[in-house]
């Protein structure tokens, strides 16, 4: 039972560790993104329009489907998808200077509608009686695992069942914390997040910078759409469903402290919060929904701390959502 | 020992719109020297210094490094010239540390912080400096972000050192272990151009001055045949005939008295030190000084607008006859009492107008109060813009164009035109002509004049110190925040202000350095 609430947990968490690593990356670069619900609502169906394509291609037989290509084209699908909607927020907020906070929001107004507007259309295509669109076939792929988790008991299950996506998401938010810290990119990365004049005069192209992390970030975030549909959904797409987590992707960037390593445990906590409600017996619907707010309770009571501790490592990079004029210094 | 030069420049002119902030210069730096550009505010040697290191690119003229022609376009390029400038506004990343700042954008292969920490103390311990490479800037003193600033430029093996007003933020202590280091670079045959406008400074440290006025060239000198008249003369220039008309003050009478005043700034250093003075009724008080000295902080007091943590300031209220303490009031009360400010700062519209709003609705930032209904008066405002536009000869497509839309002249005109219009009885006017062609500068010292002929204790901040000794009774110098001297405005020279600008508490110590 309770090996089974963590993974659970875990399951719930991965999407949010996506949007938070990716929002981390693109945060540091200065730039707020609020777009990252909608761009990763983008990426799942980016994905989900990817996988659909191949399965009808493959006649909906899975015996003639590449348990590679299924998996990459999905894959790729989303990192175009997402990335497309990082360089529109990049051209508009970077080059454009647009406000950071108003593009973002309509990125994420855009990116749910353009994602309704596509499930919709394939639920058309399919002539289905139900209001999605199930990719049982692609999802086995992407749900494959570990071949030993079975014969190692509890300890197999709680560390080596979980879906790939769930361990790609852990490992790049320890690369990306790794290059945050010890690399000259990270190096350069974070001070044009903090002070982009300074960068600027120290000869590093903040434009580019600025771009390549909004656009990477993107494409992270968009990996946490497609592990929602693939794993948790077991690649079953219906409008509306994947819900708010994309604003929890971003509260988990305030709760990790713009630190993917704290986003990871981050991540399967707040999966455990939103869990927390279908492992306690007797509640009624409306405790249901006071347990859903947890995770946001919890992000307030850690701004409240961080707020009074003051230590400026852990305050948001200094020039976060503001746009750099060249001219201005 | 005949020396090499180290940059020449070339009959250099820069150009920003209608003002040439440099004409025809000619300057040669040294190897193993230290060498002093001297001027007023404005009189263009930051601009002059900032195309050498790539900032600005002149629009004539040549540079030349070790006697071949150089084409500065970035700081990367002046940086492979080994140039390196540290500027007044320090660039650093505050929650990086030292270190970091200093390897910030450079490629040398391997990122590895700890090789480039040992090369920071080498480098520290080399010519004398304090300075942990692990703190984060954060916590460091100006002083110590100075030195991250100074070892950056030495770690990417500059040797054409620039330091633009580098004591303008030290402590007399500080100052002199800053030179002592940067005669420790000399001697190392660095060159060090040195911009300040500090005399006792330029005599105490520099081989040779080179001053400008007003963007020009005017000469170089060696420290140890000049002396402080010279070099003052030099900078200020022969006086100019303005011909502002002055009338005799009449009805003269203490209006606002300052004693002892003291105040200190958010960092907790004392900007304002020791003030006391009268500004009377019926008199322009002009006040001169460096830019930075204080000048705002003091107008800012007695506004209300800035903590005052010792001494008075009365006003006599002419009205009532009374006298009123205005430490205890509110600067909306201040400002009831008749008491008005008009600050132009740099970026004009910073303080005092909206830009987004149109001249009625800036009218109506003063006036919205007033009103005896929920609803807005707008009827007085737009009569008051009008007006304004009028009699003042604002230059507007109508009163309902945003302000930020006027040329600077024409936004000036409305901002002082406004404080004027309330019928002050002090009115405290901080460079009300910054930026403003001559005409646009004549109306506004006939404004403040007729304020003065109606018995109005006028306070006039002023930059340009031809016009302070032709448009002001009485001149009050400030340096470094505290009072050098009060002058008469009839009988002062230029040379005796500006003696008397750049002298400060440090002048005393100056022969123990």
């Amino acid at each position: 039972m309770i090996i089974q609430f963590i993974c659970r947990a875990i399951l719930l968490g991965v999407p949010l560790l996506y949007g938070s690593t990716g929002e981390i990356v693109t945060e540091k670069a200065g730039h707020l993104n609020l777009g990252i619900p909608g761009i990763m609502y983008v990426g799942a169906i980016s994905g989900v329009v990817g996988s659909f394509l191949y399965e009808n291609s493959c006649g909906n037989d899975i015996a003639n489907m590449n348990p590679i290509l299924a998996v990459l084209i999905p894959l790729a699908c989303t990192l175009v998808g997402s990335m497309l909607m990082g360089l529109i927020y990049s051209f508009l907020t970077v080059t454009l200077h647009a406000n950071q906070n108003v593009t973002g929001l309509a990125l994420t107004t855009f990116g749910i509608g353009l994602g309704n507007f596509l499930g919709a259309s394939l639920i058309n295509i399919t002539k289905s009686e139900l209001p999605s669109i199930a990719l049982t076939k692609t999802s086995s792929f992407f749900a494959a695992k570990l071949p030993f988790a079975d014969s190692l008991g509890a300890v197999g299950k709680l560390l080596f069942s979980h879906d790939f996506l769930t361990y790609l998401a852990i490992i790049i938010a320890l690369i990306v914390s790794f290059i945050l810290k010890k690399t000259r990119v990270g190096l350069n990365l974070r001070s044009v997040g903090e002070n982009p004049a300074t960068a600027d005069a120290a000869g590093i192209n903040v434009t580019k910078y600025k771009y390549v992390a909004t656009c990477i970030g993107s494409a992270i975030a968009g990996l946490g759409g497609l592990q929602y549909v693939m794993a948790y959904a077991s690649g079953v797409w219906s409008n509306n469903a994947f819900g708010d987590r994309g604003w929890m992707a971003i509260a988990l960037v305030i709760f990790a402290l713009w630190n993917p390593s704290i986003a990871i445990l981050g991540s399967f906590l707040f999966g455990a919060l939103c869990n927390a409600n279908n492992y306690i017996q007797g509640l009624g619907t409306e405790t249901q929904e006071l347990f859903k707010m947890l995770p946001y309770v919890v992000t307030i009571i850690v701004l409240i701390i961080t707020s009074m501790r003051k230590k400026r490592e852990h305050q948001p990079p200094q020039s976060l959502g503001l746009s750099y004029f060249r001219e201005e210094r | 020992m005949e020396k090499q030069p180290a940059i020449e420049l070339k009959n250099i002119t820069k150009v920003f719109g209608k003002v040439v902030a440099n004409k025809d210069i000619n300057l040669t730096a040294n190897r193993g020297e230290i060498l002093s550009i001297l001027g007023e505010n404005g009189s263009g040697k930051t601009t002059l210094m900032n195309m050498i290191s790539g900032i600005y690119f002149p629009d004539e003229g040549q540079i030349f490094i070790d006697g071949e022609e150089a084409v500065i376009t970035s700081p990367k390029d002046a940086f492979q010239y080994k140039i390196g400038m540290i500027h007044q506004h320090f660039k650093l990343v505050d929650v990086f540390t030292a270190a970091e700042n200093i390897v910030l954008g450079l490629d040398e292969g391997k990122y590895n912080l700890k090789a480039s920490t040992e090369k920071i103390t080498a480098i520290s311990s080399q010519y004398g400096f304090d300075l942990e490479p692990e703190k984060k800037i954060y916590t460091m003193s100006v002083s110590e972000k100075q030195t991250v600033e100074i070892i950056k430029v030495l770690y990417r093996g500059a040797d054409i050192l620039i330091l633009d007003e580098p004591t303008a933020v030290l402590t007399p202590q500080e100052t002199e272990k800053l030179f002592n280091v940067l005669r420790r670079m000399r001697d190392d045959g660095k060159c060090i151009i040195i911009i300040t406008h500090k005399l006792h400074e330029v005599l105490s440290l520099s081989d040779r001055v080179a001053v400008l006025r007003k963007g020009e060239y005017v000469g170089t000198v060696e420290t140890a045949k000049t002396n402080e008249a010279e070099l003052t003369e030099m900078m200020v220039g022969k006086k100019i005939s303005l011909n502002i008309d002055r009338s005799e003050p009449v009805n003269v009478e203490p209006r606002l008295v300052v004693e002892d005043m003291e105040c200190i700034d958010r960092n907790g250093v004392k900007i304002l030190d020791d003030i006391s003075f009268t500004a009377n009724a019926g008199e322009i008080l002009g006040i001169a000084g460096i830019a930075g000295s204080g000048q705002r902080e003091l107008l800012e007091a007695i506004a209300g607008l800035q903590q005052v943590q010792f001494g008075n300031i009365t006003y006599n209220d002419p009205k009532t006859g009374e006298k009123e303490d205005l430490r205890n009031k509110t600067p909306l009360q201040i400002r009831e009492l008749g008491v008005r400010l008009s600050f132009v700062p740099e970026d004009r519209l910073g303080m005092g107008l909206v830009g987004n709003m149109d001249i009625v609705d800036n009218m109506m930032l003063r006036s919205y109060r007033k009103g005896k209904t929920a609803f807005l008066e707008r009827k007085e405002p737009k009569d008051l813009a009008q007006h304004i536009i009028e009699d003042l000869e604002v230059v507007t497509p109508g009163a309902t164009t945003p302000v930020r839309r006027l040329s600077g002249g024409n936004v000036q005109k409305v901002l002082v035109g406004r404080e004027i219009a309330a019928s002050p009885t002090v009115l405290m006017a901080a460079y009300p002509v910054r930026g403003l062609d001559i005409n646009s500068s004549y109306l506004i010292y006939n404004l403040l004049n007729e304020q003065k002929k109606k018995g109005v204790a006028v306070i006039f901040v002023g930059e340009d110190l031809d016009v302070l000794t032709e448009l002001c009774d009485r001149i009050l110098v400030i340096g470094s925040g505290r009072i050098t001297g009060i002058v008469d405005g009839r009988t002062t020279t230029k040379e005796e202000i500006g003696l008397l600008m750049t002298k400060s508490k440090q002048q005393g110590d100056e022969n123990n350095g």
